[in-house]
């Protein structure tokens, strides 16, 4: 009698494992990330008791390295999480399925995300990723040195003729003319060269691409270019590899101002500085922003059940209680409006949330190369005495050729 | 089986761990790398398709590869005969010395030792324009002009190779040293008695003595150089080898076409070419340089 109860309990048991579905996850190690994505994974299992999620995450440097491996393998992820530039060339690869229409309707991305995110995920017509949150961009100021300059330190400029005005105020120099104190962080290779493109080009009356990212246009507004060169060689107020980077310059209370992301916010807190945020100054009433977001995917190794699990789990991860448990664990601004109005008084949070409603997310295809670019041309102009028009227009050309190469490649 | 055999048998079995070692660690890796040159596999993709030269052409007309191709000729030319002049100087001053001589020493291996990510941070920080960079305050201090260094397209890349050389000195430095001490007190004491003098001793017998230690470090500093990558990745803003590609060396874009760009196929071929230039390069300098000496 023992002997069948046992065998009935075994038999049950082998049931209730193999009933079971069990998809992996994979995303790079960022400490804060990875404790929350636990969390997480424990509701969503309370939410769906037969799915079993395993986590796994490695360092950021060996991301790709490692999908690749995977690929040929076989043994990649269900869901993986990736920064949404690269969704082109994991699709190229065949890395990547495209999310069924049928639970990730237009109108689903509609009433759940920003407008640029469906954009952002989008590539030859289909859709493949969703995120949790964004990030986007603004103009952090020290008000400990606004007050020492005689300036009031809650007041950041709003246009960028203010802007160049405090930023020329807020600079020091030393008795040969070298900057001791920068009044505005400029450093292309930081975010520097989005503050270019998607800001500055369209603040100027231009377009940095083609609506479908597939013609380079920014080279028609030089100006945007020549009022960047022209904060480091004509203005005076700051240059690229001033103390070393932006960032370091800003934290050091070197420079006055930065324009950076809100991934910044956490290490700014941290190392205790008096600082303020403010959204991004405008021009001639334009606004603009750069918004850019890691969002989750289904690899192809996904199918049949694992596909259900996988959808109901990036599903669950773009919900709007996620979003707000992800702002208050990790700090990244939440990808639904809803959600973000909430926040929109918060004195850090809320520049950058505004942000996002007039934000734009470049559509990459080599964001290392098409990064250069911006900041060769930058180079150009105050290393070299290039004028901007012919510095933009060659970046131009360089980029146009990328792109070009990359949709031949593509073949469509 | 005879004794003799079975010694021969062991031999080769033991040979054969190490020569397993090589073939699959050191020359699979090798030929896949020839084998991929000609693919145009990225990373991420499972498929590799055959595609002939078209690597070789593209790099080739890839104006940003010729730079690094003459970059890499540059660091080659201005680091390696400033490090054997300057270390074989310090080694013969070194040579001479009798108190604090291991003192001495340690002090030029250190940069040799430490990891070169570091030395390389620090340089990069010494070389900021002021307030941060010490050398330009110290040419602020003096009243003389700062300079750009690594922020300026014609100094940034002496600037890298004056660090290169700072960290390569201590170990040629102890190679020199070993060489020097080789040389048998004899000759040069009966040099002396000959009646000749310093430059004499020097030129005529220290430095054709040492001819195998040149050629030994010539070699080994030609290649460091044309491997040139930590420091530059190091230095430059986000490692790009910038400004505007004036530090790129060959090496650094290898590493950026292949884990940044993902483009394998044309990695590979850089990696080729990168590869033939050292086989060449080293070939002639054992040929030339290694001419027997006679006395």
């Amino acid at each position: 009698m023992r002997k069948w109860l046992l065998v009935a309990l075994v038999l049950l048991m082998v049931v209730s494992v193999l009933g079971k579905v069990k998809i992996v996850y994979w995303q790079y190690y960022f400490e804060t990330k990875v404790k929350a994505i636990d969390e997480l994974i424990k509701e969503f299992q309370k939410l769906y008791p037969d799915i079993e999620i395993e986590h796994v995450t490695f360092p950021y440097e060996t991301f790709n390295e490692k999908v690749a491996a995977s690929v040929p393998a076989g043994t990649g992820p269900d869901v993986v999480n990736l920064y949404y530039g690269w969704i082109p060339k994991y699709v190229t690869s065949g890395y990547l399925q495209p999310l069924p229409k049928s639970d990730f309707s237009d109108q689903y991305f509609e009433e759940n995300f920003f407008p640029f995110v469906a954009k952002g995920v989008e590539f030859l017509g289909e859709r493949y990723a969703v995120p949790i949150a964004v990030r986007s961009l603004a103009l952090f100021w020290n008000k400990d040195l606004f007050k020492q300059a005689g300036l009031d330190p809650e007041k950041p400029p709003r246009t960028l003729q203010e802007l160049v005005e405090i930023a020329k105020k807020l600079t020091k120099y030393d008795k040969q003319g070298n900057i001791v104190q920068a009044g505005l962080a400029t450093q292309p290779s930081g975010q520097g060269h989005h503050w270019i493109r998607e800001v500055l080009v369209r603040q100027f009356g231009g377009q940095p691409y083609s609506d479908d990212y597939r013609k380079v246009l920014y080279q028609n507004a030089p100006e945007a270019l020549k009022f960047y060169t022209d904060l480091i060689t004509v203005h005076k107020v700051g240059y690229p590899g001033f103390m070393n980077d932006d960032i370091t310059a800003f934290v050091s209370s070197s420079a006055a101002m930065n324009i950076d992301g809100s991934f910044r916010i956490a290490a700014l807190k941290k190392a205790g500085l008096n600082f303020g945020v403010a959204e991004l100054p405008e021009h001639n009433g334009i606004k603009s922003n750069f918004a850019s977001f890691w969002a989750n995917a289904i690899t192809k190794n996904a199918t049949g059940p694992k596909l259900d699990a996988a959808i109901k789990f990036i599903k669950f991860l773009a919900s709007e209680k996620v979003m707000e448990f992800w702002l208050d664990a990790v700090g990244e601004l939440p990808a639904n409006p809803k959600v973000a109005q909430k926040y929109y008084n918060d004195p850090i949070y809320g520049p950058f949330l505004k942000g996002l409603e007039y934000a734009h997310a470049t559509f990459f295809v080599d964001e290392k190369e098409q990064r250069q670019v911006i900041m060769d041309a930058v180079d150009k102009v105050w290393l070299k005495g290039v004028p901007p028009e012919q510095a933009f227009r060659e970046a131009a050309e360089i980029e146009q050729r990328l792109l070009d190469e990359f949709w031949k490649n593509v073949g469509k | 089986m005879k004794l003799r055999q079975k010694k021969i048998l062991t031999a080769y079995l033991f040979l054969a761990l190490p020569l397993f070692f090589f073939v699959f660690i050191r020359f699979y890796p090798m030929l896949s790398a020839f084998y991929m040159s000609f693919t145009n596999w990225n990373i991420l993709s499972p498929k590799k398709d055959f595609v002939g030269f078209s690597n070789y052409v593209k790099i080739f007309s890839d104006p940003v590869f010729r730079i690094a191709l003459f970059n890499t000729l540059k660091y080659v030319l201005l680091g390696v005969p400033s490090v054997i002049v300057v270390s074989l100087f310090l080694a013969l001053l070194l040579n001479n010395m009798i108190r604090f001589r291991s003192m001495y020493r340690l002090i030029y291996v250190m940069p040799y030792i430490t990891p070169m990510v570091a030395t390389s941070w620090v340089w990069r920080w010494m070389y900021q324009r002021p307030p941060a960079g010490i050398i330009n305050n110290i040419l602020n201090a003096l009243g003389l002009p700062t300079r750009g260094f690594l922020m300026s397209t014609t100094e940034a890349l002496p600037s890298i190779v004056v660090t290169t050389v700072w960290i390569e000195i201590g170990y040629c430095v102890l190679i020199f040293l070993a060489g020097l001490q080789n040389i048998p007190k004899e000759y040069l004491e009966a040099a002396r008695v000959d009646g000749a003098n310093r430059r004499q001793l020097l030129f005529r017998i220290t430095i054709p003595l040492l001819n195998p230690v040149i050629v030994f470090l010539s070699v080994i500093e030609t290649i460091i150089f044309l491997r040139i990558f930590t420091q530059v990745y190091n230095m430059t803003d986000q490692g790009s080898g910038g400004p505007l590609n004036s530090t790129k060396p060959l090496v650094l874009y290898i590493y950026q076409k292949a884990f940044k760009s993902f483009d394998m196929g044309t990695a590979a071929a850089a990696t080729v070419v990168l590869f033939a230039i050292i086989l060449t390069i080293t070939i002639f300098q054992l040929k030339v340089l290694n001419r027997n000496v006679q006395y």
